[in-house]
């Protein structure tokens, strides 16, 4: 039934959405993580999304297909005090471009906003349509 | 009778499904609008609603049945065909989604599928005061 997919595609995008806040999250929190579990610096991590069949054809939801590290070179910073720091008295900070990020976050604020929309409208119509004849 | 009081309704039934149809179509286009490469799509109301009604929907595809006992296999297509928008601000990333257009319309056919249920429901009161008849006043 259409309106019931309507659900499970709404869901999906809500659901491809977080995990893009989170993506955002974890690359705010760790923009000046100068070490990661590998020794070295913490990479910017990106979401790919991908449209995906739900029931049918035409509902079409979103899923998340991979989550990439960003190839940008790290941001190298002068800074001879620090035990991190090169020959030449640089240190590689993560590659996170925080203006970026806020705008990513922003816009994924939005999408899951308006998909939270979606679902709403799609109860109220649902909740109509079994009041029918009513 | 019971197929008058069928044929009554049957107009806005085929109303009710493609609206529920195409409401279903544009929250998919919602739900991926940050998706690359995604197409944003919708429905011609109005042809398909004509078609419906000329019984030949897109779900007429299904397989010839040559045996009262065999299933009468049914196409995954929906029952109208779906289109493609044309673009207005194309993106780079290939996705044709326009956010204002997508939320406008979406809530455009909320209205117009409530329009539908009103009008359903006020069928069947009509129909309840023909058969109850006014045997009170």
């Amino acid at each position: 039934m259409s309106i019931f997919n309507m659900f499970h595609v709404a869901g999906s995008a809500l659901t491809a959405q977080s995990v893009r806040l989170n993506a955002v999250a974890s690359n705010m929190a760790n923009a000046d993580s100068i070490t990661s579990a590998d020794g070295t610096p913490y990479r910017a991590k990106q979401v790919v999304f991908e449209a995906t069949p739900m029931g049918n054809e035409s509902a079409q939801g979103v899923r998340v297909k991979q989550v990439v590290e960003s190839a940008a070179p790290p941001r190298m910073v002068y800074d001879p005090k620090n035990p991190a720091a090169n020959a030449e008295g640089y240190v590689s900070m993560p590659n996170v471009d925080v203006v970026e990020e806020m705008v990513n976050m922003i816009s994924a604020s939005r999408s899951y906003q308006s998909n939270a929309d979606v679902m709403n409208t799609a109860r109220t119509l649902l909740m109509r349509t079994l009041a029918m004849g009513q | 009778m019971v197929s008058k009081l069928d044929q009554t309704i049957n107009f806005n039934r085929q109303a009710l499904g493609l609206r529920a149809y195409r409401q279903q179509v544009l929250a998919a286009n919602i739900a991926n609008s940050d998706t690359p490469n995604f197409k944003a799509r919708d429905i011609d109301f109005n042809s398909a609603l004509q078609n419906a009604l000329a019984g030949k929907g897109q779900s007429d595809l299904g397989m010839s049945t040559t045996s009262p006992r065999h299933i009468s296999g049914t196409s995954s297509a929906g029952p109208a065909s779906l289109m493609y928008r044309t673009v207005n601000q194309p993106s780079a990333d290939g996705n044709t989604v326009d956010m204002d257009i997508e939320r406008a319309k979406f809530a455009e056919n909320a209205v117009q599928y409530e329009a539908s249920l009103q009008f359903i429901g006020g069928q069947f009161k009509t129909m309840l005061s023909a058969i109850q008849g006014q045997s009170g006043q």
